[in-house]
């Protein structure tokens, strides 16, 4: 493990060779293998967190690749301004946002990350790249949910998103199964600039697929009350909660999660319009707990996250069929729709609809359950998101990455002496390579 | 590479005739093991577990041979293996003699060529996959010791010991092993209906190569240090350890 501080660190360490390959590494959120590589070097990039500009009037940052999302929300908010896309948890690098193309719950109106990046500079073992859409676009759009492994991002020009406020405003509803759930997306994004659906993978029957479905735009100052339009930009989210290390891996079983389930379905307004949300609250909610992951035990968990195309909302259902009748104790399901793919061959997203949901890895059935539902995806024209796999079967990975040639064509010329490895590259042959090297 | 479920995609098994060896490689292959290196004595007797792997999904099945004697060649062999197929997620050292206890003990040179094979070579192999696993920074060693070694019997005590030898030589080895990413797992069967124990009554808690293996996938997957077969005799030796020594040496099994 290598800790740079500086560029010029990178570049050398870029120069060297290894027996057993390179990977950079931002804030280690991917739930699989992609940022690390056994036996061989993984760069911790998590220094490299200066801010080389903000144009407050234009909205546009040039950062290094190591700083997280939640200082430039920190940093940008008092200015009235939000990063792009945002995933799940604020605690990821410029840097992993970028390699992984990650997506927020705004992808059916502005796409993903790598969409609002201007240039980025890309060191690879055959020098560094300024690297713009204009300039080098096989290259930028090779980078783009590349994994890393067309060279270490050390900086990049992101546009940003104006706001007004720190706060969200929150529409929910409640979708009595699937097709509810749907429709009403189908129906109503459009209206928001950010939409999620929360599923409920235990339900069966007749509420199969039942959702609650989140959906806003960032708060205008009017919409505010009065006593909180003069701190309408502060943004301060602690974590509160910390999960302790002792937990129990059966804690989340199939009868607890079902009571959960059953108790945020219940929860949740049938109807609710305009409600204030602080934007950590709606974006962060597990942020919130600390080490959230140790709630799974030992063993830890698994996420599974996939995208089908439009047209194919027959195999989501037969999806969450298979999901509900193995009885599978995931309590974070997230259903979502995906707007226009962008030019990045091994970016995840294609117009169309995604479920991500986690489960405990030590649960029996998982294997044989998601090996199943590979096969119903990788049919049905979908994938699995990368940056979050960490079992795929490889022999998948080509149909649902059926540009994967393409991709490998420039991230050879990038690095034609195989230099830049990672563990879910080896696991995925995602670079062809000789194997008996 | 393992993924996070555990299930490897490459595994080399030295011993490549031994029942439970092919049971294991057989149960890996039809869930995510793509590639498989046997290694045995006699490549000739490989051929028909080659084919088998193959049919059930193996992509590549490379045979190698190699003698546990033989420690002078182990080093070239090892690295051999290792180039054969790139990184291996599994290495299972099935290899092993039970030898006749009563001739041994009359001819002295049986009971030392027992330990050669089932202790020192146990020991050189495991030494240098050792080596190779610690350089890619993952992997499992799995090694088929048995629950003879937990106590020495007075009927079974040289293969017994043998056991004992090596299944605390691995011990250590794992111990060693631990923050390079490689990991070592103990495998204690008890009486396995094969062709080693052909002949023999079964005492009670026999059990089968497949059920075997079973075993040993689960505690790879899991990523366990020990693991017996069937898992109950766990608690069983565990009492029989403890028995007194005038008790136990009367105990026939």
């Amino acid at each position: 493990m290598a800790r740079p501080a500086r560029r010029d660190e990178v570049d050398a360490l870029l120069g060297e060779t290894y027996g057993r390959g390179v990977i950079g590494r931002g804030l280690g959120r991917s739930y699989g293998d992609a940022a690390q590589c056994a036996g061989g070097l993984v760069i911790d990039l998590t220094r490299l967190d200066r801010v080389h500009y903000v144009d407050a009037l234009k909205g546009l940052v040039k950062v290094e690749a190591g700083l997280s999302l939640d200082l430039l929300m920190r940093l940008l908010l008092p200015l009235g301004w939000f990063v792009p896309v945002t995933p799940g948890t604020r605690h990821v690098t410029v840097g992993g946002a970028l390699t992984a193309d990650i997506h927020g719950k705004n992808h059916h109106v502005d796409g993903s990350f790598c969409d609002h990046v201007e240039r980025f500079t890309l060191v690879t073992p055959t020098g560094t790249v300024d690297v713009s859409p204009e300039a080098e676009p096989d290259l930028f759009w090779a980078t783009a949910g590349g994994m890393g492994l067309t060279g270490v991002v050390v900086d990049a020009t992101v546009r940003l998103c104006p706001v007004e406020t720190a706060f969200v405003r929150v529409d929910t509803e409640r979708a009595r199964d699937l097709d509810d759930a749907l429709h009403r997306m189908a129906g109503g994004d459009h209206r928001y600039q950010y939409s999620v659906a929360w599923v409920d993978c235990l339900a069966r029957g007749a509420s199969l697929g039942r959702s609650v479905l989140t959906r806003g735009h960032h708060a205008r100052l009017e919409e505010l009350p009065d006593r909180a339009r003069p701190s309408a930009l502060d943004f301060g989210p602690k974590a509160f909660l910390g999960a302790p290390r002792w937990l129990p891996s059966t804690l989340l079983n199939r009868a607890s999660v079902r009571v959960f389930n059953a108790m945020w379905f219940a929860k949740a307004p049938s109807l609710e319009r305009g409600r204030i949300q602080p934007l950590h609250a709606f974006f962060h909610p597990l942020d919130g707990v600390r080490n959230w992951n140790l709630l799974y035990g030992r063993r830890g968990l698994v996420q599974y996250q996939f995208a089908l195309p439009l047209g194919q909302e027959a195999v989501l259902g037969t999806a969450l069929e298979r999901l509900s009748l193995a009885r599978c104790p995931s309590f974070l399901a997230v259903l979502k729709r995906f707007g226009p793919a962008n030019p990045g061959p091994l970016s995840f997203p294609i117009p169309g609809w995604t479920l991500a949901l986690d489960a405990p890895a030590g649960w029996g059935g998982l294997a044989p359950l998601l090996d199943g539902l590979d096969e119903l995806v990788a049919e049905a024209g979908g994938r699995v998101y990368l940056a979050k796999d960490s079992r795929l079967r490889p022999e998948l990975l080509p149909a649902m990455y059926p540009r994967l040639d393409e991709w490998r064509r420039v991230q050879a010329k990038a690095d034609p002496a195989g230099l830049l490895q990672s563990d879910l590259d080896r696991r995925l042959s995602l670079i062809e390579r000789d194997r008996a090297r | 590479m393992k993924d996070a479920l555990g299930s490897p995609q490459s595994m080399l098994l030295l011993g490549g005739t031994s029942e439970i060896g092919l049971a294991t490689a057989k149960a890996l292959v039809s869930r995510r093991t793509r590639t498989v290196v046997l290694a045995g004595r006699r490549p000739a007797a490989l051929e028909a577990p080659v084919e088998e792997l193959r049919a059930l999904g193996a992509e590549r099945v490379e045979v190698l041979a190699f003698d546990a004697d033989d420690t002078a060649s182990h080093a070239d062999f090892v690295a051999r293996a290792f180039t054969a197929c790139g990184d291996i997620d599994v290495a299972l050292l099935a290899f092993g003699v039970l030898g006749d206890q009563r001739s041994a003990e009359d001819a002295p040179e049986q009971a030392v060529a027992l330990l050669r094979t089932n202790l020192v070579g146990a020991a050189s192999l495991g030494l240098h996959v050792a080596q190779h696993l610690r350089r890619q920074g993952h992997g499992t060693l799995a090694v088929l010791s048995s629950v003879a070694g937990e106590r020495a019997r007075r009927s079974n005590f040289v293969y017994g010991s043998s056991k004992a030898g090596m299944d605390a030589f691995f011990e250590g080895l794992g111990d060693s092993l631990v923050g390079s990413g490689a990991n070592v797992l103990l495998v204690r069967p008890g009486f396995v209906h094969t062709k080693m124990t052909a002949g023999l009554d079964p005492p009670p808690f026999s059990t089968t190569p497949e059920k075997v293996a079973e075993v040993i996938v689960k505690a790879i997957e899991s990523g366990a240090e020990r693991a017996w077969a069937p898992p109950q005799l766990r608690y069983l030796m565990s009492a029989v350890r403890h028995l007194p020594r005038s008790l136990f040496r009367r105990i026939e099994v």
